[in-house]
């Protein structure tokens, strides 16, 4: 288990550095940062000048994204074009995305996993059949297009909800996001569930729990689930990067406050520290949570350990 | 049977870390492809091998093929999936055979107007005629869907093929390669890259695609390839002394494109989503391309006053979507048996 950790804590070091330089690269080299600051006008060069040698800008592109990594690991995360720091944003930001994402994790967790559950043990059936369906319908709808219906629907027309999100973000505000940016992950947690379960239902092990006369919700939650669901865990661990990338959409339709509208607002106005701030934080997260659901993989299934 | 199941346990098992970063990246549109590759990883090497019978090298891959094409031919999915996707390329390529309008020409004095004789899905803010711009859309979803995915497939199945297929340092630069790639949330990736180029045509969305798509491609290939090569007969045409080229192009790229083409056909549907979630961030295609993803935005802010605007070209969009994500569907059932 030990090599195991130690070999997966290496290989995440090279994708953290393409992936940080990739973005890093895209933002600085392609876009013009100083420029972006002076709007519309054209900056005064000896200004501009200084403004660069300040920011490090005036370095070849490597030493500038040396310095900046040097700078994040000691929390120095830089000021965003307004002089805000960007750490103050993140402060405000990330909690509300972390909210929303949570929700939207419970939610596919407790539909995926009933609705898979329901199809793969009814497996070619009307239901099984009809929920397959479902998930595809699901599939093919894009977020921005559910988040419109249902902000319309329960906000405008039935008046259940709020149509948008107050900036403290409570988590009964976020129950309609969430659902929203939860719905097409949820497909998939139907699907894999689904698919799960109903290659295990006819392993020996339950066979053997049926015919030692154990209740049939017995069978199912301690033998077929526990053994059904560990591909499911590495889905949830997975999407957590499609989440984020989600919730720019959906915190756009629902006017919510976290990383997403703040990344929006910064590509918009090209406010590079704030952008490659956010994103680099991003994938540390998304990177972090992989190594997690691998090595709780590792745990739930030895073979995986021993490869 | 402990015998051959080996190749198939080894083939996910010695990737571990690697696979399971598989799904991330992907923002949203791409995931279903990876998911349902995820599913595929294992069965590929199933199908390919068809389960049971080990024999008959040479009859062995026409008849995998034959055999889905019948199971196809009687499968409701994939005939309305396939009308429907057969109808949207002819409408693509003509959009005048069904909407005699120009999308571009507006009168603003119909602005948001509803459905009206001779305009039946109504105008939207412009004056323009929704339903004309509806049929036009198409025609930039279905290039960006094609072209995307013709790239992004050929691109991931040579590169894995051959990490596959030859192995050692180049396998290993290409799968720590393509990890990068998936550590960047598809959107989030597009939203930085696209934000920065100005052109108004097709291109850099499909090869901003291409770029984050083709390692989802071949990490399926390369998968399909390293089962496909273990198999005996490769060997004994290895031992009769085939060449490298001779072996990859006769004997094992036969046997391990079909996972490749059931992930494709379910990225095209996807890609297509994405497309429109690029466009509708403002990112992706510009006007005066006609398409569904804009007309979408445009029409977002207006909902409660004019749903209509909205709710037409999204149907148009979901539905194509759909009819790709069905085929794929049909067809990754017709190939692998063992999944039904």
């Amino acid at each position: 288990m030990g090599r195991y950790v130690l070999r997966r804590l290496l290989q995440m070091v090279p994708v953290f550095i393409g992936t940080t330089f990739l973005i890093f690269f895209m933002v600085y080299a392609l876009g013009d940062p100083v420029a972006a600051l002076f709007g519309d006008r054209a900056p005064d060069p000896a200004t501009a000048a200084r403004i660069r040698r300040e920011l490090y800008l005036d370095r070849p592109l490597w030493t500038q994204y040396l310095h900046y990594m040097g700078q994040i690991f000691q929390g120095n995360f830089g000021t965003a074009f307004n002089g805000q720091p960007v750490l103050d944003l993140m402060a405000e930001a990330w909690p509300v995305t972390l909210r929303l994402t949570l929700v939207a994790i419970v939610i596919e967790l407790i539909f995926g996993i009933t609705l898979g559950v329901i199809g793969g043990l009814r497996r070619g059936r009307a239901t099984d059949t009809g929920v397959l369906f479902l998930t595809l319908v699901v599939i093919s709808v894009p977020t921005f297009v559910t988040g419109y219906l249902l902000q319309y629907l329960f906000g405008v027309e039935w008046g259940l909800i709020r149509p948008s999100v107050s900036p403290a973000a409570p988590l009964n505000e976020l129950l309609l996001p969430g659902a929203v940016l939860a719905l097409v992950s949820l497909a998939y947690v139907t699907r894999l569930t689904r698919t799960s379960i109903a290659e295990n239902v006819r392993a020996d092990y339950v066979r053997t729990a049926v015919a030692k006369g154990l209740p049939r919700h017995r069978v199912i939650t301690r033998h077929l689930l526990r053994n059904s669901l560990i591909p499911v865990i590495t889905f949830i661990g997975t999407d957590i990067g499609a989440l984020m990338g989600g919730a720019i959409v959906t915190e756009r339709i629902f006017n919510i406050h976290g990383v997403g509208y703040q990344l929006y607002q910064g590509i918009l106005r090209n406010n590079s520290p704030t952008v490659v701030g956010f994103v680099t934080v991003l994938v540390i997260v998304f990177l972090l949570a992989n190594l997690l659901v691998d090595l709780l993989y590792a745990v739930l299934d030895p073979r995986i350990r021993y490869a | 049977m402990p015998d051959d199941l080996q190749p198939l346990q080894q083939g996910p098992l010695q990737r571990g870390p690697g696979n399971t970063i598989a799904p991330t990246g992907a923002g949203g549109a791409m995931d279903l492809a990876v998911s349902e590759a995820e599913t595929l990883e294992r069965p590929p090497g199933t199908g390919t091998i068809p389960g049971g019978p080990p024999g008959g090298p040479g009859a062995k891959p026409r008849s995998l093929w034959s055999d889905a094409w019948r199971e196809l031919r009687r499968n409701p999915v994939f005939i309305a999936s396939g009308l429907l996707i057969v109808f949207l390329v002819l409408i693509a390529i003509w959009p005048g055979l069904i909407a005699s309008g120009d999308p571009l020409s507006c009168n603003l004095a119909k602005s948001q107007e509803g459905s009206q004789p001779g305009h039946p899905f109504g105008y939207d803010t412009q004056g323009c005629d929704v339903y004309t711009r509806t049929v036009y859309g198409a025609r930039a979803s279905v290039t960006v869907g094609v072209c995307a995915t013709l790239g992004a497939a050929l691109l991931g199945s040579l590169l894995g093929g051959l990490a596959g297929f030859f192995g050692r340092w180049g396998d290993a630069l290409l799968s720590r390669t393509a990890d990068i790639f998936f550590g960047i949330p598809v959107v989030l990736g597009g939203l930085v890259f696209l934000s920065v180029i100005t052109s108004t045509t097709v291109w850099p969305v499909v090869g901003f695609i291409v770029l984050l798509g083709w390692p989802q491609i071949s990490r399926i290939a390369r998968g399909s390839v390293i089962t496909a090569k273990q198999n005996d007969y490769v060997q004994a045409a290895r031992a009769l002394g085939a060449s490298n080229t001779r072996l990859l192009l006769r004997h094992v790229a036969p046997n391990a494109v079909a996972p490749v083409i059931v992930v494709a056909t379910i990225a095209l549907g996807t890609y297509i989503s994405l497309e429109a979630t690029l466009s509708y961030l403002g990112v992706g295609l510009r006007p005066p391309t006609v398409s569904w993803g804009i007309d979408i935005s445009n029409a977002a802010p207006q909902i409660r006053n004019a749903p209509h605007m909205l709710l037409w070209p999204a149907g148009a969009l979901s539905l194509t979507v759909l009819a790709f994500i069905m085929l794929g569907d049909a067809v990754r059932d017709a190939l692998d048996p063992k999944l039904r």
